[in-house]
């Protein structure tokens, strides 16, 4: 268990990257959670952030996206799920049941594995989400819809069939169109669960870029299969482990000289 | 014809073949019988439904050579004069049918958005058994509890009620007008509404339950409130099985008889009130068929079948043809 020394050394492990400019955006400590009776996370501690990528990778079941879901409390749909501990956000404990769920879903946003385009057009899936907290003339909400659109590179594309349903564009394109909605939201926090399994190569470089270009404006969790792409697109990575966190810091220290044994093994192919 | 030969790489000899081949055709022999035996049934159903409308047609061919179009827009029904008009229980069908369906369709999508996104999950199941057995009751227990139950309660309480608060309204004022009866059309709506409730509940809750569980997670991961989640992506979702589901019970709210036939009074009469005494096809066909005496009158219940099939059939097309609208819009 090399949390203890791995923590520090993410400040510290980035010779080019100034320590002080690392800020946490989100905070989390000591978290447990349960599915029931069973613990699926054991003490995660970990930092992420701002205005940085982090990936979270490790074997099916290790619990990446369970933490993902924590993040933004999308466990409360669900009976008999349950967290504890800390995850300090903007001076709040996300796992707090007094928690404006809200608010905070709309302050950390989500990207699915699936495209989720809603039933409706183009446009009213990037307007619907902004219509919830705020009140825009016509002018503003079409100015709004063309940055989202804009943002996530869909714009070119769509922009003569904005009243077209959204289920009819491509997976690629609908994964953008899903970005584009959380994007027009005004979130702080993205989470990306899985967001390029369902998509081709061309698609998955595309949303990569995407990610890319956001971490500027928003702080980026990405949960992934590819490590490959844990590489290229994250600036810390986070290995998990049978629901505990094994190592996390600089992405490229944790792909070049892991310091736990089964982050090498797993990164190297040899499980997994 | 392609046969695997090659089991286990093992050359076959001709005569294996020639038996493989023999077992194949004595395969497709029954394939053959099984094409048949499903076709056969299906044109049976088509036979008959063309059976039926042959012979409600021929039956009611009299009445309808007599009166004409008159038929569907006279009100008067006299056995002595032996002049029959259809407009009365016409509009009694339409009515209570609309009725039902105006408090049954909100309240069974309330039902089954509570039963599916936010009531707890043990009492899921005895709630939906609940319901469930709602559908199960046979109809002549809702006549008997409406005529013994619920028109007494509603006579002394529930209308005096409405003509008190609704009597100076200009409009509501004639809806409802007059003595409270207790049986009526009002009263016959009503218990509609209660026997139709269950399908339209089940069937919202099955579609609702089918929606992607990731869709709504994108949705209240956007900050949706859960009747935001409902109104904006599972109902639009699921407007197929929805409108599916109260078109089922419409077509059991308008040829429902016997517990209509206890409440809504029997008078072949037209009153602007809703707490007047109505009637509805299926209720005069059924009250009057035993002493219907001479041909014309008998033609005449046979030709309110006969409409009764139509609007049904109207009403499934124009449901169709909404379908087809929305999912021309929607894409």
């Amino acid at each position: 268990m090399s949390i203890a020394t791995a923590i520090p050394s993410a400040a510290s492990g980035r010779p080019q990257a100034d320590p002080a400019v690392l800020r946490d955006k989100v905070a989390i400590r000591d978290l447990e959670f349960f599915y029931g009776q069973s613990k699926a996370l054991n003490g995660i501690t970990l930092p992420l952030y701002e205005n940085k990528v982090t990936a979270f990778i490790g074997p099916s079941g290790c619990g990446k996206s369970t933490l993902l879901r924590v993040l933004n409390r999308m466990y409360d749909l669900y009976p008999n799920q349950r967290a504890e501990g800390q995850v300090r956000f903007d001076g709040m404990n996300i796992v707090d049941p007094g928690v404006d769920l809200n608010l905070l879903r709309a302050r950390i946003g989500m990207v699915f594995q699936k495209p989720t385009p809603f039933p409706m057009s183009i446009y009213e899936n990037i307007a619907f989400g902004i219509r919830l907290y705020e009140k825009l003339g016509k002018r503003e909400l079409d100015a709004r819809v063309e940055q989202s659109l804009r943002r996530a590179a869909l714009w070119d594309e769509v922009k003569d069939k904005l009243n077209a349903s959204g289920l009819g564009l491509s997976g690629g394109q609908q994964q953008r169109l899903c970005i584009a909605r959380t994007v027009a939201v005004r979130p702080e926090v993205i989470l990306f669960d899985e967001p390029c399994s369902a998509l081709d190569p061309i698609s998955t470089a595309k949303i990569e870029e995407l990610i890319d270009e956001l971490k500027e404006d928003y702080t980026i969790v990405i949960v992934t299969h590819n490590m490959q792409q844990a590489a290229r697109v994250s600036d810390f990575t986070a290995f998990m482990y049978l629901g505990e966190l094994i190592e996390f810091g600089p992405t490229d220290r944790i792909f070049t000289s892991p310091s736990d044994r089964r982050t090498q093994d797993y990164i190297t192919g040899r499980f997994g | 014809m392609v046969v695997d030969v090659t089991w286990q790489g093992a050359r076959v000899g001709a005569q294996d073949a020639a038996e493989r081949a023999n077992a194949l055709r004595k395969l497709r022999l029954a394939d053959v019988l099984f094409h048949a035996v499903t076709r056969s049934a299906a044109i049976f159903v088509l036979l008959l439904l063309g059976g039926v409308m042959v012979a409600l047609l021929l039956g009611a061919l009299p009445a309808l050579t007599t009166f004409g179009f008159d038929f569907v827009t006279t009100q008067s029904w006299n056995p002595v004069t032996e002049k029959f008009g259809a407009l009365a229980p016409i509009y009694g069908t339409l009515v209570t049918s609309l009725i039902a369906m105006a408090v049954a369709v909100p309240f069974g999508l309330l039902i089954a958005m509570f039963l599916t996104e936010l009531c707890p999950m043990w009492a899921r199941r005895p709630i939906g058994i609940a319901i469930e057995l709602l559908a199960g009751i046979p109809s002549i227990i809702y006549g008997i509890w409406g005529l013994f139950v619920l028109a007494p309660f509603l006579q002394q309480y529930v209308q005096p009620a409405l003509i008190a608060t609704f009597g100076e309204v200009p409009v509501l004022s004639s809806l409802f007008a007059g003595p409270p009866y207790g049986i009526g059309v009002l009263t016959a709506g009503l218990i509609l509404a209660i026997m139709v409730l269950p399908f339209i509940t089940s069937i919202s809750r099955d579609v609702f339950d089918a929606v992607p569980p990731v869709l709504k997670e994108a949705a209240y991961g956007l900050g949706c409130s859960t009747w935001e989640v409902m109104r904006h992506v599972v109902l639009p979702y699921t407007r197929v099985g929805v409108i599916g589901g109260v078109m089922l019970g419409l077509g059991r709210a308008l040829g429902e008889t016997m517990a209509v036939t206890f409440v809504i009074g029997n008078a072949h009469k037209i009153s602007s009130s809703l707490l007047a005494p109505g009637t509805t096809i299926s209720a005069t066909i059924a009250n009057e068929f035993t002493e219907a005496v001479g041909d014309l009158y008998t033609s005449s219940l046979i030709a309110l079948g006969l409409i009764l099939f139509v609007i049904t059939f109207i009403v499934l097309a124009i449901a169709r043809y909404l379908l087809l609208r929305i999912e021309r819009k929607a894409g």
